[in-house]
């Protein structure tokens, strides 16, 4: 066996494990995300040296069997995971015990892995269904009306997306009588195979809460549990956005429409997730909806790549994935810590006299600075990579919209922010601090590698120019 | 071929049907049963898209199977679901 089918039997081995032994599930749960973001690194370093790693499953090659491809894409969304769901597991670990988190945290590891892994459609559509089960069960964990409520509806929309993708990829064997990879640019070549990419894409834009169709994700993300709701909003809805970016890559962007169609979408996220979040009271609701207007930039970037996809512009799709998941996670648990210390997490209610703020909402500040994309923060990189290639391409007013993007999302977290790390006479001379907790650290952590990230780019950079198989 | 031909008709007019039901009931059971009529019509098309000149096609067949398989466990747990959301309600 070799690392790469490892990568993804190991979580879903431990998944089987925290279910059966439920008082060591934290133990066990810590042990295999430790082991994940092992193989995860070696995996990159042997990317790095020798390029990109095939393994036909059982030696059964396509298009009858199933080939996991480990590329430079593959492993910076592999090392994404291992990263996130280290600060995360550090944190569940610490806090109380739910029930029923390790193993279906595990399971989402594991079905992301072999999403990001999988040269296989139908094999992707499988990886899809365990997410989005795992993803909910996450949601439902918290246990209130309004989170079984969101999982309901959470459920519902991804069952219907990927009833979608299934419709799309049957149609697609059908054209092309083959289900991997190497079906997709021959998709492009005929009527009915551009339908089955476009069911396929509309399916994936349901999972991925893109706008107009992401009614159902601010519910689901802010009703979770912290950690819960981190692991959502940095890494599941990334799965279905790695796949868009993959399928363009493969051949998919040669369908125009489908290409300015999502960048039209990707717009109109990014404006209609920042308008909500400048209105919302709640701060989780604040950050869920920052999330859709990020996953909006993301899609502007993977449409405006062009066929065949530019450089500059698919890796500033990868490295904004990247640093949103860094970022958003770092936020999430900052949040969680922030509402924990307050009891509530009302924005008008930040500013207080009793309480300074302390490392969680420093964390969220470092967080903001990498969302809204300053200087030297991993969200720089990937900006500055986007609309270097977008001057270079002469879209100008694809510049505008990721400026009047970018003015919001600071807008909108500076309502926080402002509020958060104002000192001054409405504090308290006897206020106290709050006092350190595990989440601090690993929502600091977080945000200190979405800060480092930006000086480290070289890294990720050099792994996504490895060239494709 | 003519069989054929309804068979593509209806599975797509309960795929729209459904679709339809989806986007505008908020009862939850409405909307389990509207997923399984979604999933009935996608299933009926990928049946005719397996039924060729020289016999059946296998994969496809395979296809409507695995989705069969994920759709009783989903509604599974759709309805557990909505049996809390109920629970949750009455308290």
């Amino acid at each position: 066996m070799s690392d790469i089918s490892l990568i993804v039997l190991l979580p879903l081995l431990a998944a089987v494990l925290t279910a059966a032994l439920p008082r060591q599930a934290a133990a066990i749960g810590t042990l295999a995300t430790g082991l994940n973001a092992f193989l995860a690194a070696n995996l990159g370093r042997q990317i790095l040296h020798s390029g990109t790693v095939t393994e036909a499953i059982g030696d059964w090659t396509a298009p009858l069997g199933i080939t996991f491809d480990a590329n430079g894409l593959a492993s910076v969304m592999l090392a994404m995971a291992a990263i996130v769901g280290l600060a995360v597991s550090l944190q569940a670990a610490a806090g109380p015990a739910r029930a029923g988190f390790w193993p279906l945290w595990m399971a989402t590891l594991g079905a992301l892995n072999g999403l990001f892994l999988s040269s296989d459609l139908f094999n992707i559509y499988v990886a899809f269904e365990i997410l989005g089960l795992a993803a909910v069960g996450l949601t439902a964990l918290a246990g209130t009306r309004a989170s079984l409520r969101a999982a309901f509806d959470y459920l519902t929309a991804g069952l219907v997306g990927s009833l979608l993708v299934l419709l799309g990829i049957a149609l697609s064997y059908s054209v092309t009588g083959r289900v991997d990879m190497e079906a997709v640019a021959m998709l492009t070549q005929s009527d009915t195979g551009r339908i089955a990419l476009a069911l396929i894409a509309a399916g994936l834009v349901v999972k991925a809460a893109l706008f107009p169709l992401h009614f159902w994700m601010p519910g689901a993300h802010s009703s979770a549990a912290p950690a819960a709701s981190a692991l959502l909003s940095a890494l599941v809805v990334k799965g279905a956005l790695y796949l868009v970016l993959r399928l363009s890559l493969e051949g998919g962007a040669g369908t125009e429409f489908l290409r300015n169609t999502l960048a039209v979408l990707g717009a109109g996220g990014m404006l209609w997730g920042a308008w909500n979040a400048l209105r919302a009271e709640r701060l989780k609701l604040l950050v869920a909806h920052s999330t859709v207007a990020q996953i909006g930039l993301i899609a502007l970037a993977i449409g405006v790549a062009g066929n065949p996809l530019e450089t500059g512009l698919w890796q500033a799709a990868a490295l904004l994935m990247l640093s949103h998941a860094l970022a958003k996670a770092a936020m999430f648990l900052a949040v969680g810590r922030i509402a924990e210390a307050l009891g509530h997490d009302r924005i008008s209610g930040l500013n207080r006299e009793e309480l300074r703020p302390g490392p969680a909402e420093f964390a969220f500040a470092i967080a903001a600075i990498s969302l809204v994309g300053l200087p030297p923060t991993a969200g720089f990189i990937g900006k500055w990579f986007l609309i270097e290639g977008l001057i270079d391409k002469g879209g100008i007013h694809w510049i505008a919209l990721i400026l009047l993007g970018t003015a919001l999302s600071a807008a909108y977290l500076s309502r926080v922010v402002s509020r958060c790390l104002r000192g001054g006479p409405h504090v308290s001379a006897t206020a106290r601090r709050p006092p350190w907790r595990t989440g601090d650290v690993a929502a600091l952590g977080l945000a200190t590698g979405a800060l480092l990230l930006g000086l480290a780019a070289a890294l990720p950079i050099s792994l996504l120019e490895t060239p494709f198989a | 071929m003519i069989s054929d031909f309804a068979f593509l008709i209806s599975g797509a007019g309960l795929i729209c049907l459904a679709l339809f039901r989806l986007a505008t009931s908020a009862d939850l059971l409405m909307r389990v049963l509207g997923l399984n009529v979604l999933a009935i019509g996608i299933a009926m098309v990928l049946l005719v898209s397996a039924r060729g000149a020289e016999g059946t096609d296998a994969v496809p067949q395979a296809f409507t199977l695995t989705g069969i398989v994920v759709l009783v466990g989903v509604t599974a747990a759709l309805l557990a679901l909505a049996e809390r959301v109920a629970e949750a309600r009455d308290e």
